[in-house]
């Protein structure tokens, strides 16, 4: 018995609908958070990372680090006398996913508050459902800002903290001429929006603009076009398996690191690891932690998070710092919260409310001393600039002076400031929930 | 849309042939699973990543080098195609539907089965310097690594070419592939036939499997990406040998040159835009069997 091409067809079009059919159907409601926190019992917060697909790479140490923090915390005697409990759930970096999970974890499971997400493009597929819930989305890692959301708290850099130090430092070192190379969503090309002002700031030239489709391993045809353009470095935003595809190919394809290196805002430790050290060497990262920061803090939280169960991918990098940062965030927020309602009478939103200035000082956090900012909820950091060893490590090349403030529409001066409020247009009018 | 010299152009058709090489290793597996047995193999994108897997345990824990990895893929990704086809497969070769669920069940218990055993941070796969090298002839750029693939493509289609129509088991497939049920009544054995060739074929996604985790990233997951353009191979060259060789080349060529003058999602958009028109047409492929094919 043979198939059919048309049998074959219709059979494969079916299995894909097999495939893509289990939605949970899951009501929104606008209703404010429907449980009560008790002294003594657990208090439960969502972590929201894709485990499986081409964003685990990055995002399942984010759920391990997390977990990490939680049982730090936990050890230490909780949060105003309640335990962390975790509810872990996979994205399969599938942005429908992400969605469907943060609905369930809001109005079935009822978390605080949720940790989640790395792109971009997952964090606008959940933040309608955040808002509507008037609920609370811890985002651990860097994006591009233009958002002003009144239910977000981020401990990552934002473009003015990110790839503002990184352009001028590529141009001064290695030239004029860039190749923008990103993957195909809406945070490179954000970033890219960025990057073209402060190159045109320093006097640099755009040769090229690419983006890759989202786990494509593909980077041939890209690969000749900066060939052919001969830029004096590479400004790439890049993100997970891609990334990794696209540096192997790198030198592959014969391109040498000292002549034109890549300038990335993404490729970290993890990535490095990944792709083999010798892939990864000479290339430049702009973050805010690196594993290889000197100081006392970061020595301890990278011995005994490696030391521990959940270290067991052998590396630390700023995604999981910041990560890891968020956690803290989290309880400082919920002890003012709690410390001025009450803990029974703890909302997500109040958590929000009373983070504003909150600080995650030097004893506690690896990246150096951060704080919340109490406008729009960034966070103040000292962004660095490293440069990928022979042994996958980063040597920091360069470091902001002082810490430098969190500018959501730096680049969009005529939109307006985001204030705790919402976005404050230059005509004064007050815009709740921009994303 | 951009425009193109006569370097660019060139050096995008040396590209195209690299691509369509890729294209067309990933789905020499899938097409003779589907051309002879007819199953259509979900799993084939897992039998890829088994094949990287495999490279990298022989090499990481028994310090085999990379080039002998290769053919050891091979070897151990078809015993566990031919564990898979006595033990599940060779029960539904009536049932084409329940093959098609079966195997989809197989690629995930596989996926899920390298994640217990390896976890599901990426691996790595070393190779000697000379493959991240690149090879330069005038302005035409291209990469050691790039031509390695090729010259095992050009291989394992000889190859499967002089196994089926050079050979007695070939012939014995053919004939299987023909009419089972006449083949039998002359004394072949088609269920060995069937296991053999199933084997064969997820062997040969092993080979490929070895070579794209040097591409690419090691991971459990990492066949998904492949399966597709596998299917797409599969399905546009009409499930022949054949078939194949010319939608693999023209896919692989067509992905180049449309990257090249626009870019790289729009030349995907373009692609499938023209294979779905393409089926449109002519839903058998390019080079159907013309055989008692209902």
């Amino acid at each position: 018995m043979k198939v059919s091409r048309r049998g074959f067809i219709k059979s494969t079009v079916v299995a894909a609908g097999a495939v893509a059919a289990p939605h949970v159907w899951l009501p929104v409601s606008s209703e404010a958070w429907g449980a009560t926190l008790k002294k003594g019992e657990p208090i439960k917060v969502g972590l929201l990372f894709s485990l499986t697909g081409s964003l685990a790479v990055p995002e399942e140490d984010s759920t391990l680090v997390m977990q990490y923090a939680i049982d730090e915390i936990n050890k230490a005697g909780g949060i105003a006398g309640s335990p962390i409990q975790p509810v872990i759930v996979d994205a399969k970096s599938d942005f429908a996913v992400y969605s469907e999970k943060a609905k369930e974890l809001i109005l079935r499971d009822k978390v605080i508050a949720i940790f989640g997400c790395y792109t971009s493009a997952s964090r606008k597929a959940i933040l309608p459902t955040v808002m509507a819930n008037n609920h609370l989305l811890y985002y651990p890692t860097c994006y591009e800002g233009a958002e002003c959301t009144q239910n977000t708290i981020c401990t990552g850099p934002l473009a003015n903290q990110h790839s503002k130090d990184l352009i001028p430092f590529m141009v001064q070192n290695f030239g004029k001429k860039v190749f923008f190379v990103g993957s195909n969503y809406v945070w490179p090309k954000e970033s890219n929006k960025n990057a073209k002002v402060w190159l045109q700031q320093a006097g640099g030239e755009l040769l090229g603009e690419e983006y890759i489709p989202l786990g494509s391993s593909e980077f041939g045809p890209v690969l000749n076009k900066i060939r052919e353009a001969k830029p004096s470095f590479i400004f790439s935003t890049v993100v997970g398996a891609s990334d990794i595809a696209f540096h192997k190919q790198f030198k592959q394809e014969g391109f040498k690191v000292d002549s034109m290196p890549i300038a990335s805002l993404t490729t970290g430790e993890i990535e490095t690891r990944a792709m083999g050290n010798e892939f990864g060497a000479g290339h430049f990262l702009s973050a805010p932690y690196f594993q290889a920061l000197d100081n006392p803090t970061n020595k301890k939280f990278v011995e005994n998070f490696l030391a521990s169960k959940y270290g067991k991918n052998g590396v630390t990098h700023y995604n999981m710092e910041e990560t890891y940062t968020s956690a803290y965030v989290f309880k400082y927020g919920l002890e003012a919260a709690a410390a001025k309602l009450g803990i029974e009478n703890v909302t997500p939103r109040a958590i929000r409310d009373n983070s504003g200035g909150i600080k995650v000082g030097a004893d506690v956090s690896p990246e150096g001393p951060i704080w919340i900012d109490e406008q729009n909820f960034n966070c103040w950091l000292v962004p660095k600039i490293g440069q990928c060893q022979a042994d996958g490590s980063f040597k920091i090349v360069k470091q902001a002076a002082e810490h430098v403030a969190p500018d959501p529409y730096s680049i969009y001066p005529n939109l307006g400031t985001c204030t705790k409020d919402g976005l404050k247009a230059p005509d004064g009018k007050i815009r709740k929930n921009v994303i | 849309m951009g425009s193109l010299d006569l370097n660019s152009l060139i050096n995008a058709l040396v590209l195209g042939l690299s691509i369509a090489s890729i294209w067309l290793l990933a789905a020499i597996g899938l097409t003779i699973i589907y051309g002879v047995v007819g199953v259509i193999n979900m799993a084939h994108g897992e039998f890829i990543m088994l094949g990287a897997y495999s490279s990298y345990l022989l090499q990481s824990y028994f310090g085999l080098p990379f080039l002998l990895c290769i053919p050891a893929s091979f070897v151990v990704v078809a015993a566990i195609g031919l564990v898979i086809e006595r033990g599940l497969i060779r029960y539904l070769y009536n049932r084409p539907l329940d093959t098609l669920l079966a195997t989809w069940g197989v690629s995930i218990v596989l996926m899920q089965a390298v994640r217990l055993i390896f976890g599901s941070d990426p691996k790595y796969l070393a190779v000697p310097a000379l493959f991240s090298s690149n090879l330069q002839i005038g302005f035409i750029n291209l990469s050691v690594f790039r031509i390695v693939v090729m010259a095992v493509t050009a291989l394992v289609v000889a190859g499967t070419w002089f196994l089926f129509y050079r050979t007695r088991f070939g012939m014995q497939v053919r004939a299987v592939t023909q009419n089972k049920e006449m083949a039998a009544s002359f004394g072949i054995n088609a269920s060995r036939v069937y296991m053999l060739t199933f084997a064969l074929g997820a062997g040969l996604a092993g080979v490929a499997g070895s070579l794209f985790g040097v591409l690419n990233i090691v991971l459990p997951t990492m066949g998904t990406a492949y399966v597709v353009q596998a299917f797409l191979v599969v399905v546009t060259g009409g499930g022949t040998l054949l078939g194949s060789v010319f939608a693999g080349g023209l896919t692989g060529e067509l992905q180049s040159i449309f990257a090249a003058v626009t870019n790289d999602t729009f030349a995907r958009f373009l692609l499938f835009l023209l294979i779905v028109v393409f089926l449109w047409f002519r839903p058998q492929g390019l080079f159907a069997p013309r055989s008692v094919r209902r």
